[in-house]
């Protein structure tokens, strides 16, 4: 600290800072969202009222009716149980691109910061060459190899989106293992593999669960235009990225439900996860 | 800076090569015969197999076989498209027009729109920058192809100001078809690039030397233009060039939206009928414009900043 | 010196009775208390003082730079005019008389744009120097601060300079505008010792040689009686005490100047160390009642802690203290201050 008035205005900065973060209304909300779509990736499909696939094209584009609150989809398929069995893969695709790009890139990081010297000039290099490939690129052309579906593309995602990861927690690791504490273990013996599991991943835990909800959010966005190009999860299976697309010629008929209520579902599950994120990375700042 | 220079040029033909060979490596990658996925399944005549054998020299060894793929790259031979019956670089030639003009569209949007909205909120304190910031969060996590949609129902088919779909003849038409479309991939870059921008300004109001400027009685818009936007121009350099290049990636999803005959469309449908070549083809070009945009970016930013050139970085 | 050991009757500068107030973490916190000093033409006025003790704040105020939302009580006159209500082209006029000397020449000169840009900027805006005649003038001013080859340096970015060549540039691009006041803020803290006496010497020099009054801001009590004719001491946002420098050492009239004094390690003189006293510098908001600085004072009595003294006229100086006129002449050998924590 230098003089006094800088500290002062350093700590109205802060203040302000905490003031837009406190916001527990919002912050709740965007919990209770999340959690929302975690229980409806896990249970939608066994609360949809009616088979998601059950169509009668009489019913196409009717409108809410008892029975169908939402109505029925283009082909006659009741719109909210499409919308309830959608959430799993919609869901699941971004979860699995979060655990291995969050797995492989933390890895990554700690053996790059903690080994240094040649390893960690190998792994920047592969990282920024990875870093050439637009995550969206990288999974269209999974797709045309390893064919349309769900693996090819999500895979193909964690791998374009481990760079990001990888840098943010290297530089994190790189930070942590500068200081004293971790020299102590060293010093006094602790095999590398107990002073990373039990002091640096923990201490970093906070930022990596921050960089994983963050991530969650791109890849949700990601993952469901995959789907909605016809390269990831495949109709008739009910995904919120696939109805967008199923729904697009409704739309143009003047019937936009199918579309847009799936569009909303993807808006507001990453909208909720994105500030969830910011918050916790923010929290994670005013640790430090 | 001209060794900085020279050094990202060299950085750029690298990325170049070895991202080309992951393109080409990848079709090995495919389960089954390469001949297979070059022809996506399809049985063709025994003359036309014949000729993919000797113009992807199959029976060659794997890296021979990638230097003859990136001899005839470099003379404009990208082989021929199965689906469309033309070569790959004519697809690409009749395509890249419309890429090109819809992603110039969006980076003047983004451009304009995103930090002149940014900037207003940065300056501007209240009502102003609460109502951008909630909007900004909002407008951020709207993917391009739910935006397409909005946009398609509420312009193109309610109000019907716009076309819904295809590409329009001259310049007055072009700039019609292609607006609704640019709107759709630049709405979320925009949204990011105003936060950024609103965080640039407003670091760069607090700095200690703006308040030295003030101190000597520099007039307001002078601070602002001299010392708080020529400052914030580096991260907000930084933040265009990141959200700009990935629409080169995203307007495949936009073209797709608004039946676009782009380059984009033409690899996704090139992605669902295995039509091999022209998926490398396509990527090659994308990959290249994504690294080529990247280093321009990183030359600006240079150029803005004269302790990266002359710093460690080029060190 | 002597002549200047009382304030002058028609200062340049003149601070009354100013408060101010700072909205912190949603409360109002007072960080100025009654703060009043006066500095008269070609004068050179220090102001001494802990970090936390306002010393800065009220620069800030004088070049009416506070942060946003700060309260201000009291007048604050330059050169007969109320510098609170200076606006626009005026409040500009003004910042051309008054010039600050900062800190920290790093954060304090924009890292991007050219140390002839820094130069010339206010010549040109705020005085409407033609852009030759500014170069020229800028050129002939960092040769007055002994920085020959002053077109390349003007080529330069400031990353390219030492600490305390740019401090110098920073000196002579303020002086530029041929201000009539001063005010530095611990200009030399920030470099490294033998720059610091460099930089000082120069600051010095050019005072004297142009007539400037000047506003000294330190923590250094000896560092401000080698420079300033008078010097007044801070504590929690309250000056404490105003004396003619050269007395200001040997004949401290509070307490608190006493252990401040003593308190700088003298490698010539074995001050005997008495019982160190526990406690930290306290910012005005979280002063007691009373006197701010009883907590820490080894003479503090009930009648300390009861109500906060006023500042007044002894010795021709100025003193907040109620026992300053018992306490004449044992002060010296006082406690010195904790400072740790």
């Amino acid at each position: 600290m230098s003089t006094s008035t800088p500290a002062v205005s350093v700590r109205a900065l802060r203040a302000g800072r905490r003031r837009l973060a406190a916001n527990r209304v919002v912050a709740y909300g965007c919990a209770a969202i999340v959690a929302l779509a975690v229980l409806l990736a896990v249970f939608g499909p066994m609360l949809a009222p009616h088979d998601p696939n059950a169509s009668n094209l009489s019913n196409a584009f009717v409108g809410p009716v008892a029975g169908h609150p939402l109505g029925y989809d283009g082909q006659g398929r009741d719109l909210l149980s499409r919308l309830l069995t959608g959430a799993r893969t919609a869901m699941l695709g971004p979860f699995i691109v979060v655990v291995v790009s969050v797995a492989v890139g933390a890895a990554l990081a700690v053996i790059a910061a903690w080994r240094g010297g040649w390893v960690d000039s190998v792994v920047s290099t592969v990282l920024d060459i990875l870093f050439a490939f637009p995550a969206i690129l990288l999974a269209i052309l999974a797709a045309a190899v390893f064919g349309a579906g769900l693996t090819a593309p999500t895979l193909a995602l964690a791998v374009a989106y481990t760079p990001y990861v990888a840098r943010v927690l290297r530089g994190a690791a790189l930070r942590e293992r500068a200081r004293d504490y971790i020299a102590a273990c060293e010093v006094q013996g602790l095999p590398a593999v107990a002073i990373w599991w039990r002091h640096l991943v923990r201490n970093l835990l906070p930022l990596i669960v921050a960089q994983a909800t963050l991530t969650f959010g791109y890849a949700m966005v990601d993952f469901a235009a995959i789907s909605y190009l016809g390269l990831g999860v495949q109709p008739p299976t009910a995904d919120w990225g696939v109805m967008v697309a199923t729904g697009q010629a409704g739309v143009l008929q003047g019937y936009p439900a199918e579309s847009l209520s799936a569009g909303l579902c993807v808006v507001v599950v990453v909208v909720a996860v994105n500030l969830l994120g910011e918050r916790l990375a923010e929290r994670d700042g005013e640790g430090r | 800076m001209w060794r900085f220079a020279a050094r990202r040029a060299a950085m750029l033909a690298g990325a170049l090569l070895v991202s080309s060979f992951l393109i080409f490596a990848s079709l090995e990658l495919a389960p089954g015969d390469p001949l297979a996925s070059l022809t996506g399944g399809r049985t063709l005549p025994p003359e036309a197999v014949e000729q993919l054998r000797a113009q992807y020299h199959l029976d060659d060894p794997f890296l021979s076989r990638y230097v003859h793929w990136l001899g005839d790259v470099f003379q404009g031979e990208l082989g021929t498209s199965i689906t469309f019956r033309e070569p790959v670089s004519s697809v690409i030639g009749s395509r890249a027009g419309v890429t090109v003009e819809l992603v110039l569209y969006a980076a003047l949007l983004i451009a304009v729109l995103g930090v002149g909205l940014g900037t207003l909120a940065g300056l501007r304190r209240g009502r102003v920058d609460a109502s951008v910031l909630v909007l900004t969060s909002v407008l951020a996590a709207v993917p391009s192809f739910v935006a397409a949609i909005v946009l398609l129902n509420v312009f193109a088919v309610n109000l019907g100001w716009f076309p819904a779909l295809g590409t329009g003849e001259g310049l007055g038409g072009t700039i019609r078809h292609l607006t609704l479309p640019a709107i759709a991939l630049a709405l979320s870059a925009m949204a990011i690039v105003v936060r950024v921008t609103r965080v640039a300004v407003r670091t760069e109001l607090g700095r200690e030397h703006v308040q030295t400027a003030v101190s000597r009685g520099i007039p307001y818009h002078q601070v602002v233009r001299r010392h708080v936007l020529r400052n914030a121009a580096i991260p907000v350099t930084t933040i265009l060039g990141i959200t700009i290049t990935s629409l080169i990636a995203l307007s495949a999803v936009v073209e797709r939206a608004f039946s676009l005959d782009g380059l984009g469309s033409a690899l996704v449908e090139a992605a669902l009928s295995k039509d091999f070549a022209v998926v490398q083809g396509i990527s090659l070009v994308f990959v290249a414009a994504f690294i080529v945009a990247n280093t321009v970016v990183d030359l600006l930013y240079a150029v803005l900043d004269p302790r990266v050139a002359m710093g460690s970085r080029a060190a | 010196m002597s002549d200047w050991a009382t304030p002058p009757a028609d200062p340049l500068l003149a601070i009354e009775g100013l408060s101010v107030q700072l909205p912190v973490e949603g409360e109002v916190r007072t960080v100025l208390h009654d703060v009043t000093l006066s500095v008269g033409a070609g004068e050179a006025v220090g102001l001494v003082g802990e970090s936390g003790s306002g010393k800065s704040m009220t620069a800030r105020a004088v070049a009416r730079l506070l942060p946003r939302g700060a309260r201000c009580d009291g007048a604050i006159r330059f050169d007969g005019r109320d510098v609170a209500a200076l606006k626009g082209a005026d409040l500009r006029a003004y910042r051309g008389e008054v010039a600050m000397v900062f800190q920290d020449p790093r954060a304090h000169v924009n890292p991007v744009r050219t140390i002839g840009d820094f130069m010339i900027e206010a010549l040109r805006s705020v005085r409407g120097v033609e852009p030759a005649a500014a170069r020229r003038r800028a050129i002939t001013a960092l040769a007055d601060l002994g920085i020959g080859d002053g077109e390349r340096r003007m080529a330069q970015y400031p990353h390219e300079l030492s600490g305390g060549l740019l401090q110098r540039v920073m000196i002579a691009g303020m002086l530029l505008t041929e201000p009539r006041l001063v005010l530095a803020d611990e200009p030399t803290t920030a470099l490294d010792v033998t720059t610091q006496a460099d930089v000082m010497a120069i600051l010095d020099e050019l005072r004297r040689e142009r007539g400037l009054a000047l506003l000294f801001i330190t923590h250094d009590l000896e560092l401000a009686g080698a420079v300033c004719d008078r010097t007044a001491v801070m504590y929690a946002g309250q000056i404490v005490e105003t004396r003619a420098s050269a007395l200001l050492q040997d004949d401290p009239l509070h307490p608190y100047t006493a252990s401040l004094a003593a308190a700088r390690p003298a490698v010539d003189v074995t001050v005997p160390r008495l019982a160190a006293i526990p406690g930290r510098p306290v910012s005005a908001f979280e002063a007691p009642a009373g006197c701010a600085f009883a907590p820490r004072c080894a003479h503090a009595i009930d009648a300390c802690r009861a109500e906060r003294p006023a500042l007044e006229e002894l010795d021709g100086g100025r003193v907040r203290c109620v026992r300053a006129r018992e306490l004449r002449g044992r002060l010296v050998e006082a406690p010195e201050v904790s400072h740790h924590g």
